[in-house]
Protein backbone atom coordinates (compact mmCIF):
# COMPACT_ATOMS: atom_id res chain seq x y z
CA UNK A 1 0.00 0.00 0.00
CA UNK A 2 1.27 3.40 -0.94
CA UNK A 3 2.44 5.65 1.87
CA UNK A 4 0.89 9.11 2.01
CA UNK A 5 0.73 12.16 4.24
CA UNK A 6 -2.55 13.75 5.26
CA UNK A 7 -3.99 16.74 7.05
CA UNK A 8 -7.03 16.13 9.20
CA UNK A 9 -9.55 17.94 11.36
CA UNK A 10 -10.29 16.32 14.71
CA UNK A 11 -13.34 17.08 16.81
CA UNK A 12 -12.49 15.74 20.23
CA UNK A 13 -14.61 15.55 23.38
CA UNK A 14 -12.85 17.52 26.15
CA UNK A 15 -14.06 17.21 29.72
CA UNK A 16 -11.96 18.34 32.67
CA UNK A 17 -13.38 15.85 35.17
CA UNK A 18 -16.44 13.79 35.99
CA UNK A 19 -18.47 16.80 37.10
CA UNK A 20 -17.50 19.07 34.18
CA UNK A 21 -20.18 19.44 31.47
CA UNK A 22 -17.66 18.89 28.66
CA UNK A 23 -17.60 20.13 25.06
CA UNK A 24 -16.15 19.40 21.64
CA UNK A 25 -12.88 21.06 20.67
CA UNK A 26 -11.69 21.22 17.06
CA UNK A 27 -8.03 20.57 16.26
CA UNK A 28 -6.33 20.67 12.87
CA UNK A 29 -3.57 18.02 12.65
CA UNK A 30 -1.01 18.16 9.88
CA UNK A 31 1.52 15.84 8.33
CA UNK A 32 -0.01 12.58 9.53
CA UNK A 33 1.53 9.47 7.97
CA UNK A 34 -0.77 6.76 6.64
CA UNK A 35 1.49 4.27 8.45
CA UNK A 36 0.73 5.71 11.88
CA UNK A 37 -1.68 4.08 14.25
CA UNK A 38 -4.69 6.10 15.40
CA UNK A 39 -3.21 6.50 18.88
CA UNK A 40 0.12 7.65 17.44
CA UNK A 41 -1.82 10.32 15.59
CA UNK A 42 -3.31 11.43 18.95
CA UNK A 43 0.22 11.33 20.41
CA UNK A 44 1.35 13.75 17.68
CA UNK A 45 -1.53 16.07 18.53
CA UNK A 46 -0.76 15.83 22.28
CA UNK A 47 2.94 16.70 21.67
CA UNK A 48 1.76 19.76 19.81
CA UNK A 49 -0.69 20.70 22.59
CA UNK A 50 2.07 20.31 25.21
CA UNK A 51 4.42 22.56 23.22
CA UNK A 52 1.67 25.17 23.09
CA UNK A 53 1.28 24.88 26.85
CA UNK A 54 -2.18 23.33 26.57
CA UNK A 55 -3.62 20.33 28.40
CA UNK A 56 -3.09 17.13 26.36
CA UNK A 57 -6.07 14.89 25.56
CA UNK A 58 -6.49 12.14 28.15
CA UNK A 59 -7.20 8.70 26.67
CA UNK A 60 -6.84 5.10 27.80
CA UNK A 61 -4.21 2.84 26.26
CA UNK A 62 -1.74 0.24 27.41
CA UNK A 63 -0.38 -2.58 25.24
CA UNK A 64 -1.10 -1.00 21.83
CA UNK A 65 -1.16 -4.56 20.48
CA UNK A 66 -4.93 -5.04 20.47
CA UNK A 67 -4.99 -7.44 23.40
CA UNK A 68 -5.27 -5.49 26.65
CA UNK A 69 -8.70 -3.91 26.23
CA UNK A 70 -7.67 -0.49 27.53
CA UNK A 71 -8.14 1.64 24.43
CA UNK A 72 -11.64 2.86 23.76
CA UNK A 73 -12.77 5.92 21.73
CA UNK A 74 -16.00 6.17 19.77
CA UNK A 75 -14.77 7.30 16.36
CA UNK A 76 -17.16 8.78 13.77
CA UNK A 77 -20.12 6.94 15.23
CA UNK A 78 -18.46 3.59 15.83
CA UNK A 79 -16.58 2.15 18.83
CA UNK A 80 -12.94 1.43 17.89
CA UNK A 81 -13.40 3.11 14.50
CA UNK A 82 -14.35 1.81 11.07
CA UNK A 83 -12.43 -1.46 10.84
CA UNK A 84 -14.01 -4.83 11.64
CA UNK A 85 -12.69 -6.98 14.55
CA UNK A 86 -10.27 -4.25 15.50
CA UNK A 87 -9.24 -2.13 18.48
CA UNK A 88 -8.54 1.60 18.31
CA UNK A 89 -4.81 1.02 18.83
CA UNK A 90 -4.72 -1.28 15.81
CA UNK A 91 -6.67 1.16 13.65
CA UNK A 92 -4.20 2.75 11.25
CA UNK A 93 -4.36 6.09 9.54
CA UNK A 94 -4.59 4.50 6.09
CA UNK A 95 -8.28 4.16 6.99
CA UNK A 96 -8.50 7.93 6.35
CA UNK A 97 -7.92 10.34 3.50
CA UNK A 98 -6.41 13.80 3.40
CA UNK A 99 -8.97 16.40 4.50
CA UNK A 100 -11.14 14.01 6.56
CA UNK A 101 -12.90 15.17 9.71
CA UNK A 102 -12.87 12.70 12.58
CA UNK A 103 -15.20 13.03 15.57
CA UNK A 104 -13.90 11.30 18.69
CA UNK A 105 -16.14 10.71 21.72
CA UNK A 106 -15.76 8.68 24.90
CA UNK A 107 -17.86 5.54 25.54
CA UNK A 108 -21.29 6.79 26.57
CA UNK A 109 -23.18 4.93 29.30
CA UNK A 110 -24.23 5.92 32.80
CA UNK A 111 -22.33 2.88 34.06
CA UNK A 112 -19.13 4.15 32.38
CA UNK A 113 -18.77 7.67 33.79
CA UNK A 114 -16.21 9.90 32.08
CA UNK A 115 -13.09 10.42 34.19
CA UNK A 116 -11.49 12.90 31.83
CA UNK A 117 -11.74 13.65 28.10
CA UNK A 118 -11.91 10.26 26.36
CA UNK A 119 -11.24 8.20 29.48
CA UNK A 120 -14.12 6.41 31.16
CA UNK A 121 -14.32 4.42 34.38
CA UNK A 122 -14.93 0.79 33.44
CA UNK A 123 -14.77 -0.40 37.05
CA UNK A 124 -18.30 -1.77 36.65
CA UNK A 125 -16.80 -4.59 34.55
CA UNK A 126 -14.30 -5.41 37.30
CA UNK A 127 -17.10 -5.62 39.85
CA UNK A 128 -19.09 -7.95 37.57
CA UNK A 129 -16.03 -10.23 37.31
CA UNK A 130 -15.56 -10.08 41.08
CA UNK A 131 -19.18 -11.20 41.49
CA UNK A 132 -18.51 -14.57 39.87
CA UNK A 133 -16.29 -14.49 36.80
CA UNK A 134 -13.80 -16.93 38.20
CA UNK A 135 -13.38 -20.51 39.38
CA UNK A 136 -12.47 -21.36 42.98
CA UNK A 137 -9.46 -23.71 43.09
CA UNK A 138 -6.85 -24.48 45.66
CA UNK A 139 -3.58 -22.97 44.63
CA UNK A 140 -0.55 -25.19 44.40
CA UNK A 141 1.53 -26.60 41.61
CA UNK A 142 0.01 -26.35 38.16
CA UNK A 143 -2.31 -29.18 37.19
CA UNK A 144 -1.22 -31.37 34.29
CA UNK A 145 -2.64 -29.85 31.11
CA UNK A 146 -4.56 -32.93 30.03
CA UNK A 147 -5.70 -34.12 33.46
CA UNK A 148 -9.29 -33.09 32.70
CA UNK A 149 -10.56 -34.14 29.27
CA UNK A 150 -12.29 -31.33 27.38
CA UNK A 151 -14.36 -31.87 24.24
CA UNK A 152 -12.60 -30.16 21.31
CA UNK A 153 -15.70 -28.32 20.12
CA UNK A 154 -16.47 -26.97 23.59
CA UNK A 155 -12.86 -25.96 24.08
CA UNK A 156 -13.07 -23.97 20.83
CA UNK A 157 -16.31 -22.23 21.85
CA UNK A 158 -14.89 -21.50 25.30
CA UNK A 159 -11.72 -20.10 23.75
CA UNK A 160 -13.70 -17.89 21.37
CA UNK A 161 -15.65 -16.50 24.34
CA UNK A 162 -12.49 -16.13 26.43
CA UNK A 163 -11.06 -13.84 23.75
CA UNK A 164 -13.12 -10.99 25.30
CA UNK A 165 -10.74 -8.25 26.46
CA UNK A 166 -13.41 -6.36 28.42
CA UNK A 167 -12.95 -3.10 26.51
CA UNK A 168 -16.65 -2.16 26.75
CA UNK A 169 -17.24 -1.50 23.04
CA UNK A 170 -20.38 -3.68 23.31
CA UNK A 171 -21.82 -1.32 25.93
CA UNK A 172 -20.76 1.72 23.92
CA UNK A 173 -22.45 0.42 20.75
CA UNK A 174 -25.64 -0.89 22.35
CA UNK A 175 -28.65 1.41 22.21
CA UNK A 176 -29.55 0.10 25.68
CA UNK A 177 -26.00 0.38 27.07
CA UNK A 178 -26.30 -3.33 27.81
CA UNK A 179 -23.29 -5.26 29.07
CA UNK A 180 -24.78 -8.60 28.05
CA UNK A 181 -22.13 -9.48 25.45
CA UNK A 182 -19.37 -8.98 28.01
CA UNK A 183 -21.15 -10.93 30.76
CA UNK A 184 -22.21 -13.60 28.26
CA UNK A 185 -18.63 -14.05 27.07
CA UNK A 186 -17.36 -14.49 30.63
CA UNK A 187 -20.20 -16.83 31.68
CA UNK A 188 -19.94 -18.89 28.47
CA UNK A 189 -16.19 -19.21 28.67
CA UNK A 190 -16.40 -20.84 32.09
CA UNK A 191 -19.75 -22.65 31.71
CA UNK A 192 -18.47 -24.54 28.66
CA UNK A 193 -15.48 -25.98 30.51
CA UNK A 194 -15.57 -28.70 33.17
CA UNK A 195 -13.57 -26.48 35.54
CA UNK A 196 -16.37 -23.93 35.45
CA UNK A 197 -19.20 -26.40 36.03
CA UNK A 198 -19.36 -26.61 39.85
CA UNK A 199 -20.08 -22.87 40.19
CA UNK A 200 -21.97 -22.23 36.98
CA UNK A 201 -25.40 -21.56 38.51
CA UNK A 202 -24.10 -19.24 41.18
CA UNK A 203 -21.88 -17.52 38.62
CA UNK A 204 -24.68 -16.73 36.16
CA UNK A 205 -26.98 -15.47 38.93
CA UNK A 206 -24.38 -13.29 40.67
CA UNK A 207 -22.88 -11.80 37.52
CA UNK A 208 -26.29 -10.81 36.10
CA UNK A 209 -27.32 -9.42 39.51
CA UNK A 210 -24.17 -7.28 39.60
CA UNK A 211 -24.67 -6.22 35.97
CA UNK A 212 -28.20 -4.99 36.81
CA UNK A 213 -26.92 -3.26 39.93
CA UNK A 214 -24.36 -1.35 37.87
CA UNK A 215 -27.20 0.11 35.80
CA UNK A 216 -26.56 -1.46 32.38
CA UNK A 217 -29.65 -1.88 30.17
CA UNK A 218 -31.29 -5.12 29.07
CA UNK A 219 -30.42 -6.92 25.82
CA UNK A 220 -32.77 -6.55 22.85
CA UNK A 221 -30.69 -8.68 20.45
CA UNK A 222 -30.01 -5.86 17.97
CA UNK A 223 -26.54 -7.25 17.25
CA UNK A 224 -24.71 -3.89 17.43
CA UNK A 225 -22.37 -5.30 20.11
CA UNK A 226 -21.27 -8.23 17.97
CA UNK A 227 -20.69 -5.91 14.99
CA UNK A 228 -18.20 -3.71 16.87
CA UNK A 229 -16.56 -6.31 19.14
CA UNK A 230 -12.80 -6.20 18.43
CA UNK A 231 -12.57 -9.88 19.32
CA UNK A 232 -15.56 -11.03 17.28
CA UNK A 233 -17.44 -12.40 20.30
CA UNK A 234 -20.63 -13.97 18.97
CA UNK A 235 -24.07 -12.87 20.11
CA UNK A 236 -24.87 -16.59 20.49
CA UNK A 237 -23.15 -16.29 23.84
CA UNK A 238 -25.96 -13.99 24.97
CA UNK A 239 -28.53 -16.67 24.21
CA UNK A 240 -26.40 -19.08 26.23
CA UNK A 241 -26.29 -16.65 29.15
CA UNK A 242 -30.09 -16.22 28.97
CA UNK A 243 -30.44 -19.99 29.22
CA UNK A 244 -27.82 -20.45 31.94
CA UNK A 245 -29.32 -17.66 34.02
CA UNK A 246 -32.94 -18.75 33.86
CA UNK A 247 -32.15 -22.44 34.31
CA UNK A 248 -30.04 -21.53 37.33
CA UNK A 249 -32.75 -19.30 38.74
CA UNK A 250 -35.59 -21.76 38.19
CA UNK A 251 -33.74 -24.89 39.28
CA UNK A 252 -31.84 -23.51 42.24
CA UNK A 253 -32.02 -25.55 45.45
CA UNK A 254 -33.51 -28.44 43.51
CA UNK B 1 -33.56 -17.20 44.30
CA UNK B 2 -37.09 -15.90 44.64
CA UNK B 3 -39.20 -15.88 41.48
CA UNK B 4 -39.93 -12.20 42.02
CA UNK B 5 -36.21 -11.38 41.94
CA UNK B 6 -35.66 -13.70 38.97
CA UNK B 7 -38.41 -12.15 36.84
CA UNK B 8 -37.45 -8.62 37.88
CA UNK B 9 -33.86 -9.05 36.67
CA UNK B 10 -32.99 -7.74 33.21
CA UNK B 11 -32.79 -11.29 31.83
CA UNK B 12 -36.01 -12.33 33.58
CA UNK B 13 -37.90 -9.36 32.19
CA UNK B 14 -36.70 -10.26 28.71
CA UNK B 15 -37.87 -13.84 29.31
CA UNK B 16 -41.35 -12.51 30.01
CA UNK B 17 -41.16 -10.60 26.71
CA UNK B 18 -39.99 -13.70 24.84
CA UNK B 19 -42.58 -16.05 26.35
CA UNK B 20 -45.50 -13.67 25.85
CA UNK B 21 -44.15 -12.81 22.39
CA UNK B 22 -44.23 -16.45 21.29
CA UNK B 23 -47.68 -16.85 22.86
CA UNK B 24 -48.92 -13.86 20.84
CA UNK B 25 -47.32 -15.31 17.69
CA UNK B 26 -49.32 -18.50 18.26
CA UNK B 27 -52.45 -16.39 18.71
CA UNK B 28 -51.77 -14.68 15.36
CA UNK B 29 -51.79 -18.09 13.65
CA UNK B 30 -55.21 -18.92 15.15
CA UNK B 31 -56.52 -15.44 14.34
CA UNK B 32 -55.36 -15.41 10.73
CA UNK B 33 -56.69 -18.95 10.18
CA UNK B 34 -60.15 -18.18 11.52
CA UNK B 35 -60.38 -14.89 9.67
CA UNK B 36 -59.41 -16.53 6.40
CA UNK B 37 -62.95 -17.98 6.45
CA UNK B 38 -64.08 -14.65 4.97
CA UNK B 39 -62.66 -15.91 1.68
CA UNK B 40 -64.98 -18.94 1.64
CA UNK B 41 -67.17 -16.84 -0.75
CA UNK B 42 -70.32 -18.05 1.02
CA UNK B 43 -71.64 -14.70 2.17
CA UNK B 44 -69.90 -15.04 5.51
CA UNK B 45 -71.64 -18.24 6.68
CA UNK B 46 -68.45 -20.12 7.56
CA UNK B 47 -66.85 -17.04 9.12
CA UNK B 48 -69.89 -16.28 11.30
CA UNK B 49 -70.01 -19.90 12.47
CA UNK B 50 -66.31 -19.81 13.35
CA UNK B 51 -66.76 -16.48 15.18
CA UNK B 52 -69.74 -17.95 17.01
CA UNK B 53 -67.66 -20.92 18.18
CA UNK B 54 -64.94 -18.58 19.46
CA UNK B 55 -67.51 -16.52 21.34
CA UNK B 56 -69.75 -19.28 22.70
CA UNK B 57 -67.41 -22.14 23.58
CA UNK B 58 -65.88 -22.07 27.05
CA UNK B 59 -62.36 -23.06 25.93
CA UNK B 60 -61.77 -20.09 23.60
CA UNK B 61 -63.34 -17.79 26.19
CA UNK B 62 -60.85 -18.98 28.80
CA UNK B 63 -58.03 -18.64 26.27
CA UNK B 64 -59.26 -15.12 25.63
CA UNK B 65 -58.55 -14.25 29.26
CA UNK B 66 -55.04 -15.64 28.81
CA UNK B 67 -54.71 -13.60 25.64
CA UNK B 68 -55.60 -10.37 27.41
CA UNK B 69 -53.11 -11.20 30.16
CA UNK B 70 -50.46 -11.98 27.51
CA UNK B 71 -51.07 -8.72 25.69
CA UNK B 72 -51.01 -6.65 28.88
CA UNK B 73 -47.82 -8.30 30.15
CA UNK B 74 -46.09 -7.88 26.78
CA UNK B 75 -47.14 -4.23 26.41
CA UNK B 76 -46.46 -3.08 29.98
CA UNK B 77 -43.19 -4.99 30.30
CA UNK B 78 -42.14 -3.74 26.86
CA UNK B 79 -42.71 -0.12 27.75
CA UNK B 80 -41.08 -0.53 31.12
CA UNK B 81 -37.98 -2.13 29.54
CA UNK B 82 -37.85 0.60 26.91
CA UNK B 83 -37.79 3.25 29.66
CA UNK B 84 -35.10 1.43 31.68
CA UNK B 85 -32.98 0.90 28.59
CA UNK B 86 -33.27 4.49 27.41
CA UNK B 87 -32.37 5.74 30.88
CA UNK B 88 -29.11 3.73 30.86
CA UNK B 89 -27.45 6.39 28.67
CA UNK B 90 -28.29 9.91 29.84
CA UNK B 91 -25.66 11.60 27.67
CA UNK B 92 -25.85 10.42 24.06
CA UNK B 93 -23.42 10.52 21.14
CA UNK B 94 -22.92 13.43 18.76
CA UNK B 95 -22.50 11.01 15.86
CA UNK B 96 -25.03 8.21 15.97
CA UNK B 97 -24.09 4.68 15.02
CA UNK B 98 -27.20 4.36 12.87
CA UNK B 99 -27.40 1.18 10.83
CA UNK B 100 -23.72 0.29 11.29
CA UNK B 101 -24.23 -3.06 12.97
CA UNK B 102 -27.95 -3.28 13.64
CA UNK B 103 -31.19 -3.09 11.69
CA UNK B 104 -33.45 -0.06 12.16
CA UNK B 105 -36.43 -2.23 13.09
CA UNK B 106 -34.47 -4.07 15.79
CA UNK B 107 -33.84 -0.69 17.41
CA UNK B 108 -37.45 0.46 16.94
CA UNK B 109 -39.37 -2.27 18.77
CA UNK B 110 -40.76 0.23 21.28
CA UNK B 111 -42.13 2.54 18.59
CA UNK B 112 -43.40 -0.32 16.41
CA UNK B 113 -44.98 -1.87 19.51
CA UNK B 114 -46.66 1.43 20.40
CA UNK B 115 -48.08 1.67 16.86
CA UNK B 116 -49.38 -1.87 17.30
CA UNK B 117 -50.91 -0.92 20.64
CA UNK B 118 -52.76 2.00 19.01
CA UNK B 119 -53.90 -0.35 16.26
CA UNK B 120 -55.08 -2.84 18.88
CA UNK B 121 -57.22 -0.23 20.63
CA UNK B 122 -58.89 0.67 17.32
CA UNK B 123 -59.26 -2.98 16.35
CA UNK B 124 -60.88 -3.95 19.68
CA UNK B 125 -63.26 -1.00 19.39
CA UNK B 126 -64.23 -2.11 15.87
CA UNK B 127 -64.89 -5.77 16.54
CA UNK B 128 -64.34 -7.02 20.07
CA UNK B 129 -66.51 -4.40 21.79
CA UNK B 130 -69.57 -4.93 19.54
CA UNK B 131 -69.31 -8.73 19.54
CA UNK B 132 -68.80 -9.10 23.31
CA UNK B 133 -70.39 -6.00 24.87
CA UNK B 134 -72.63 -3.75 22.79
CA UNK B 135 -74.04 -6.51 20.62
CA UNK B 136 -74.23 -7.25 16.90
CA UNK B 137 -77.14 -7.60 14.50
CA UNK B 138 -78.28 -11.22 14.22
CA UNK B 139 -78.24 -13.18 10.97
CA UNK B 140 -80.09 -16.41 10.22
CA UNK B 141 -77.95 -19.35 9.12
CA UNK B 142 -79.78 -22.70 8.63
CA UNK B 143 -82.67 -21.31 10.67
CA UNK B 144 -80.40 -20.52 13.64
CA UNK B 145 -79.49 -17.04 14.87
CA UNK B 146 -75.83 -16.00 14.69
CA UNK B 147 -74.03 -12.72 15.36
CA UNK B 148 -73.33 -11.13 12.00
CA UNK B 149 -69.64 -10.35 12.57
CA UNK B 150 -69.07 -10.73 8.84
CA UNK B 151 -71.60 -7.99 8.18
CA UNK B 152 -69.81 -5.86 10.77
CA UNK B 153 -66.52 -6.34 8.91
CA UNK B 154 -68.13 -5.29 5.64
CA UNK B 155 -69.63 -2.19 7.23
CA UNK B 156 -66.28 -1.23 8.84
CA UNK B 157 -64.19 -1.67 5.71
CA UNK B 158 -66.43 -1.06 2.69
CA UNK B 159 -66.20 2.53 1.56
CA UNK B 160 -63.91 3.51 4.47
CA UNK B 161 -60.57 4.15 2.84
CA UNK B 162 -59.09 5.73 5.99
CA UNK B 163 -59.88 2.66 8.10
CA UNK B 164 -58.39 0.38 5.43
CA UNK B 165 -55.23 2.52 5.32
CA UNK B 166 -54.95 2.48 9.14
CA UNK B 167 -55.31 -1.32 9.15
CA UNK B 168 -52.64 -1.60 6.47
CA UNK B 169 -50.29 0.58 8.54
CA UNK B 170 -51.04 -1.69 11.50
CA UNK B 171 -50.12 -4.76 9.42
CA UNK B 172 -46.89 -3.16 8.18
CA UNK B 173 -45.92 -2.32 11.79
CA UNK B 174 -46.70 -5.93 12.69
CA UNK B 175 -44.43 -7.21 9.90
CA UNK B 176 -41.43 -5.15 11.08
CA UNK B 177 -42.14 -5.89 14.75
CA UNK B 178 -42.18 -9.63 14.02
CA UNK B 179 -39.18 -9.42 11.70
CA UNK B 180 -37.06 -8.73 14.78
CA UNK B 181 -39.31 -10.13 17.50
CA UNK B 182 -39.76 -13.65 16.13
CA UNK B 183 -36.08 -14.62 16.19
CA UNK B 184 -35.24 -12.39 19.15
CA UNK B 185 -37.77 -14.23 21.33
CA UNK B 186 -36.01 -17.53 20.74
CA UNK B 187 -32.58 -16.02 21.44
CA UNK B 188 -33.92 -14.53 24.66
CA UNK B 189 -35.29 -17.92 25.71
CA UNK B 190 -31.84 -19.38 25.19
CA UNK B 191 -31.61 -20.92 21.72
CA UNK B 192 -27.90 -20.52 21.00
CA UNK B 193 -27.32 -23.33 18.50
CA UNK B 194 -26.35 -21.65 15.20
CA UNK B 195 -28.08 -24.30 13.10
CA UNK B 196 -31.44 -23.82 14.81
CA UNK B 197 -30.99 -20.05 14.90
CA UNK B 198 -30.61 -20.00 11.13
CA UNK B 199 -33.83 -21.99 10.71
CA UNK B 200 -35.65 -19.75 13.21
CA UNK B 201 -34.41 -16.59 11.49
CA UNK B 202 -35.59 -17.75 8.07
CA UNK B 203 -38.91 -18.96 9.46
CA UNK B 204 -39.31 -15.59 11.19
CA UNK B 205 -38.84 -13.61 7.99
CA UNK B 206 -41.33 -15.78 6.09
CA UNK B 207 -43.81 -15.72 8.98
CA UNK B 208 -43.61 -11.93 9.39
CA UNK B 209 -44.24 -11.25 5.72
CA UNK B 210 -46.90 -13.89 5.09
CA UNK B 211 -48.97 -13.34 8.21
CA UNK B 212 -48.97 -9.54 7.89
CA UNK B 213 -49.81 -9.71 4.20
CA UNK B 214 -52.73 -12.08 4.73
CA UNK B 215 -54.06 -9.86 7.51
CA UNK B 216 -53.69 -6.75 5.36
CA UNK B 217 -55.51 -8.45 2.48
CA UNK B 218 -58.64 -8.86 4.62
CA UNK B 219 -59.69 -5.19 4.80
CA UNK B 220 -58.23 -4.57 1.33
CA UNK B 221 -60.23 -7.34 -0.32
CA UNK B 222 -63.42 -6.18 1.41
CA UNK B 223 -62.80 -2.58 0.37
CA UNK B 224 -61.97 -3.57 -3.19
CA UNK B 225 -65.05 -5.75 -3.42
CA UNK B 226 -63.13 -8.95 -4.14
CA UNK B 227 -65.42 -10.83 -1.77
CA UNK B 228 -69.08 -11.09 -2.53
Amino acid sequence: MQHYIMNLTLKVWRQRNASDAGHFETYPVEGISSEMSFLEMIDVLNEKLLKEGKEPIAFDHDCREGICGMCSMYINGRPHGPWHNNTTCQLHMRAYQDGDTIVIEPWRANSFPVIKDLMVDRGAFDRIIQAGGFISVNTGSAVDANAIPVEKEKADYAFAAAACIGCGACVAACKNSSAMLFVAAKVSHLALLPQGHPEKKKRALSMVAQMDKEGFGACTNTGACEAVCPKGISIENIARLNREYMMAGLAENE
Amino acid sequence: MKWSALFNSSVGRKWTMGLTGIFLILFLIVHVGLNACIWAMDGGVMFNKAAHFMGANVVPRLLELGLFAGFLLHIIQGWSLELTNRAARKKGYAVSMGNKGSKWYSRSMGILGTLLFLFLVMHLAHFWVPSRITGLKPVLIDGKEFHNLYGEMLSVFQGNLIVVVLYTIGCISLAWHLMHGFQSAFRTLGVSNPRYLRIIESAGVVFSIVISMVFALMPISMYAGWIK
